[in-house]
């Protein structure tokens, strides 16, 4: 696979950053061609995996740091969100819809980054930290990224 | 985001807007636990007209309103999602549990 574009951002463990992840990367996807809505489904999925890094990889530790690869091929965005928190005791079970760790949280995370992207693999150990894969198509075909001379 | 609260009757009308994400979650929390400490508040809508983004912490904080609201016997209903936000609350499964309406109005009807 060739990759057109590649970007990576590092950034600390706090809340505020959450917007500035999806931005960051919606922005560089729209290198492509994602429809608007494609846009926002991308921008939910980097929201729910930088936000689990916070709250569940770093306990809301405000000093730690959160790093997001993109890559972009002609039609398709792949990212990966990687924080050295306390890692995922048992993946399948956090996978599952409406688990999770906290009462108030709806555990619905990787329920929508596994509905809005076509792809989801997550790596994690206890104590080792948590990797994020996912990547997503453009629906409708590709954008000519070069310009004719 | 943006937020304000009006006490109509004893329903509690609070006008969202903005993109509501873990950066606000706590805060929204707070602001919502207070006013309803504070005043009987009996039903709750969420006026979602202005909201460009909302991912599962702030679902989560309208969930746990819920919680406390049906508690009571009050009712929770949402107002005017745009889709992005409507498609979330659908797969995150509170729209079965919280009435939508297109407006303020027809909420009040409905809601009392």
């Amino acid at each position: 696979m060739r990759f057109i574009n590649q970007m990576k951002l590092e950034f600390l463990s706090i809340p505020a950053n959450v917007a500035f992840a999806r931005v960051a990367v919606a922005a560089f996807a729209s290198q492509i061609d994602y429809t608007l809505p494609d846009l926002e489904e991308i921008k939910v999925a980097v929201s729910e995996a930088v936000g689990n890094s916070i709250i569940h990889g770093y306990g809301n530790a405000p000093d730690r740091v959160v790093k997001v690869h993109a890559a972009l091929t002609m039609d398709t965005l792949e990212i990966m969100v990687e924080d050295e928190g306390i890692g995922i005791e048992d993946i399948d079970k956090a996978l599952e819809p409406a688990f999770s760790t906290d009462d108030e949280r709806l555990g619905l995370g990787f329920m929508f980054m596994h509905s809005f992207m076509d792809s989801l693999q997550v790596d994690s150990a206890p104590g080792r930290g948590t990797v994020v894969k996912m990547s997503k198509r453009t629906g409708t075909g590709v954008t000519r990224i070069g310009t004719e001379q | 985001m943006r937020l304000d609260l009006e006490l109509i009757q004893d329903t509690l009308i609070v006008r969202l807007s903005g993109d509501l994400d873990l950066g606000v979650a706590d805060y929204l929390r707070d602001v919502l636990e207070d006013s309803l400490d504070r005043q009987p508040v009996k039903n709750l809508v969420f006026n979602l007209a202005g909201v460009s983004f909302v991912d599962s912490s702030v679902l989560g904080v309208l969930l746990g309103r819920y919680k406390r609201i049906s508690r009571n016997g009050g009712k929770v209903c949402v107002v005017k999602p745009q889709p992005q936000v409507h498609r979330i609350l659908e797969l995150s499964g509170l729209l079965r549990i919280m009435a939508e309406f297109p407006g303020e109005t027809d909420a009040l009807e409905n809601i009392g």
